[in-house]
């Protein structure tokens, strides 16, 4: 479904990603693990078209989507709930589900997939009317993954889920993610939370400074020696 | 001390005035909320589509109404024009450089009408009444400019509550990066938002000929004066530029007959350097 081939990407003078290889299976939940500054983020975004490769190749159902503008990436089928949530905190929460609508495909599904998303988030539906900005981190992350199922995506990517988020509301989080690839989304998610994550995910790739430096299923990368020490037994 | 009947048309003819300048600012705000530029010359756009009003009724002796659509149609062109012509080949340069494009563009329409049309003072002569109210004459034009602009305002609401579109220019403004996620192409929603805040100086423009006279430099009355309300209001922030129009126009209405229409301004501008200590962010800012 979707897959990169030599992808180096970063921002002016530096590089934050070397020659990345990776794939995504339609049906597959997969994870990037990895410290801080690893470049996590910065595939996301060069994914979604947020920033252009430099060099390498994004291909996506079959077509080249490396370098597209973002605008163009999300009406192909990928829907990206970047870092940090990036909700629009001064539009309701209805309005922030509608301008995840946006593109005219989605905006005739609209009724339909609203009609999904609060059946899987139902406290989204009990606040439609609030300003999204006065919601908690967890229900704003909901809101986040809400506004990006709206689209009408096939492959969702997740940028730090459980960022900032209390330890109860992460796993609670994290069930609302199993739940949401239940649905049939494809899911690539980056988290700093590993130990969490790998009980997700199908396959994982570990990254470290910007490039691929171990993958492999989820359940044998958690039982590797080093990862444990480094990232799960925290 | 002063008659309160005075003081009673003064905070009048203040209300009907910050009615313009409301519409005024939010059209600056507008353009600043999406785009993160202040169109210094927004003013002057304003002063062109004056212009255009004159000659249609004045000189070609059309009636009012068709200036003022043909005003709006301007504008909104202009708007485009500025974006496009202007703002688009410097969208991701440094800010002083585009406010120094923008600024350039003012002293350009300024020296450009005074060529063309020198620097005589320009009015549109509609033979309209002036009301008495408990005495105090009320100008009928102010008047209809007034409602005119309240409702164009209301529109405007509408536009940016109601409409996929009009949400979508909120969201930009929010957070532009996430709107692009939503598949929204910012170049498009920053032409609509020029267009609009284009169209809505032309709306100013009809609503403002119908008052004053026009001449090159009336960009140079209202300009800062407008920039001044969206500060006061906090950049971007609508419903605080609205408040601040209102403000200020009865400081200066009132300021004016308790002392003189100078003072009035100073006294305005005092309000403003005070109110920038007090609460930088603006009116209506919340604490953070």
């Amino acid at each position: 479904m979707l897959q990169l081939t030599g992808v180096t990407a970063g921002y002016g003078q530096f590089t934050a990603l070397w020659d990345v290889s990776l794939r995504v299976e339609a049906g597959e939940a997969v994870a990037v693990v990895g410290p801080n500054g690893a470049g996590k983020t910065t595939l996301m975004r060069v994914i979604s078209g947020l920033i252009a490769p430099r060099a390498g190749e994004i291909g996506f159902e079959g077509h080249a989507i490396g370098g597209r503008p973002a605008y163009e990436i999300v009406g192909r089928g990928i829907a990206h709930v970047p870092e940090g949530r990036r909700i629009f905190p001064a539009l309701t929460v209805a309005d922030n589900l509608k301008m995840g609508a946006f593109l005219p495909p989605a905006r005739r599904r609209f009724a339909e997939s609203l009609a999904r998303v609060y059946a899987l988030f139902p406290v989204l539906a009990e606040r439609r009317t609030q300003r999204a900005g006065s919601l908690s981190g967890g229900e704003q992350q909901m809101l986040a993954v809400g506004r990006a199922l709206m689209s009408g995506p096939r492959l969702i990517l997740l940028d730090e889920p459980s960022m900032g988020l209390a330890p109860v509301m992460v796993l609670r989080l994290f069930d609302l993610i199993r739940r949401v690839r239940q649905e049939g989304y494809t899911i690539l998610v980056v988290e700093q939370n590993v130990r969490q994550v790998l009980k997700l995910v199908d396959r994982a790739y570990l990254l470290e400074v910007g490039r691929v430096k171990m993958e492999g299923r989820a359940d044998a990368l958690a039982d590797q020696d080093f990862v444990r020490k480094a990232y799960v037994g925290l | 001390m002063i008659d309160p009947i005075f003081l009673a048309e003064a905070a009048v003819n203040g209300l009907l005035l910050g009615g313009i300048l409301a519409l005024l600012a939010l059209g600056l705000n507008l353009i600043f909320g999406v785009i993160d530029i202040v169109w210094i010359a927004y003013v002057d756009l304003v002063m062109i589509c004056m212009y255009a009003v004159y000659f249609i009724v004045q000189v070609y002796g059309w009636p009012i109404w068709v200036g003022g659509l043909a005003s709006v149609g301007l504008g909104a062109v202009l708007g485009l024009g500025v974006h496009l012509l202007i703002i688009t080949p410097i969208l991701s340069s440094a800010p002083v450089n585009q406010l120094l494009a923008t600024g350039g563009l003012l002293f350009f329409l300024q020296s450009f009408a005074t060529f063309l049309w020198t620097t005589d003072h320009r009015s549109v002569r509609l033979a309209l009444p002036r009301l008495e109210v408990f005495d105090m004459p009320i100008s009928v034009a102010r008047l209809i400019a007034f409602g005119l602009a309240i409702l164009v305002m209301l529109g405007l609401y509408l536009f940016l509550t109601r409409t996929y579109i009009g949400t979508a220019i909120r969201a930009v403004s929010q957070d532009r990066e996430a709107m692009a996620l939503m598949g929204a192409n910012p170049q498009r929603v920053y032409l609509v938002t020029s267009a609009v805040g284009g169209a809505i100086a032309g709306v100013a423009a009809a609503l403002l000929i119908i008052q004053y006279a026009v001449h090159p430099f009336f960009g140079a009355a209202f300009g800062p004066l407008t920039f001044m309300i969206c500060v006061l209001g906090g950049l971007g922030n609508m419903v605080g530029a609205f408040v601040a129009a209102f403000l200020m126009s009865e400081v200066i209405a009132i300021g004016g007959v308790i002392w003189s229409t100078e003072m009035g301004y100073v006294i305005a501008f005092v309000v403003f350097i005070v109110m920038i200590f007090v609460r930088p962010g603006g009116l209506l800012a919340r604490r953070s």
